[in-house]
């Protein structure tokens, strides 16, 4: 199966949904932020891959499935489960990418500037995990 | 104050990008690598660098390193549990959290502790 964008399935989330990762997602920056002021930066640094809002996440994914099933007359709970566990078999090799992106901020960020040292991790971060997408679909 | 409120504008902006990118993508274990974009880095570390300096900022990019790891047992849990288990995806979700924390904290112990 090749990548494809479906644009589509943004309709099928409501205005509460997208407010949920947007709180989940400002909260982990907030606390991050807290974090690194009363117990230091080597703490703090954890804390930016932490997985907050993954269960919000996985958790939608499996509602909207069994909405489909449903809709269809079918008990989708074995479907939710299985479309959030298939989202968290890939969230996996996206993890790579994320040590990846921490390895290359924290080699280039003393001797580049900022700008380009997260554009370049991010890049990176975006390589590995797609090459570890194309890997485990070869095996 | 103002700080704060900007860390948590910036990362709820940042974060809700990254989780439309992986709504709009299938086959959903591609959308799935996005469930681990570095958003919260992203949101955090340039007013990190602004404030503490790029120093700072290396030694939680360092640290994360460690995080990442922590997710990414804590992801392959998840998906082995939900593939086999009986349990909601919220259930299994947010009792596997704990696994991250101590993943995280056991990193900690070996490599970071008594680092600056």
């Amino acid at each position: 199966m090749s990548i494809s964008v479906r644009f589509q399935s943004l309709r099928d989330n409501t205005i509460g949904e997208y407010a949920t990762r947007f709180v989940f997602g400002g909260a982990m920056c907030v606390i991050a932020g807290l974090t690194a002021t009363h117990y230091g930066p080597v703490i703090a640094g954890l804390l930016m891959a932490f997985p907050a809002i993954f269960p919000a996440s996985a958790t939608l994914l499996a509602d909207h499935e069994k909405r489909k099933m449903k809709k269809i007359g079918r008990d989708g709970n074995l479907r939710g489960r299985a479309a959030a566990a298939i989202d968290a078999e890939g969230t996996t090799l996206g993890c790579i990418g994320l040590a990846a992106f921490a390895i290359i901020v924290c080699k280039m960020l003393p001797h580049h500037s900022a700008t380009l040292t997260l554009l370049f991790a991010t890049a990176a971060w975006l390589i590995v995990s797609t090459a570890g997408w194309f890997l485990r679909r070869r095996l | 104050m103002t700080d704060l409120i900007l860390r948590f504008l910036l990362g709820g902006v940042i974060v809700s990008a990254f989780s439309v990118i992986a709504e709009v993508l299938r086959p959903k274990r591609f959308a799935g690598l996005f469930g681990a974009a570095p958003s919260v880095a992203l949101a955090t570390l340039p007013m990190t660098i602004h404030s503490n300096g790029a120093a700072y900022a290396a030694i939680e990019a360092r640290s994360m390193i460690a995080g990442a790891i922590a997710f990414l047992i804590y992801a392959w849990c998840v998906s082995r549990i939900l593939i086999r288990g009986k349990h909601t995806t919220l259930l299994t979700t947010t009792a596997l959290l704990p696994l991250w924390i101590a993943a995280a904290a056991g990193l900690y112990w070996i490599f970071l502790r008594g680092l600056a």
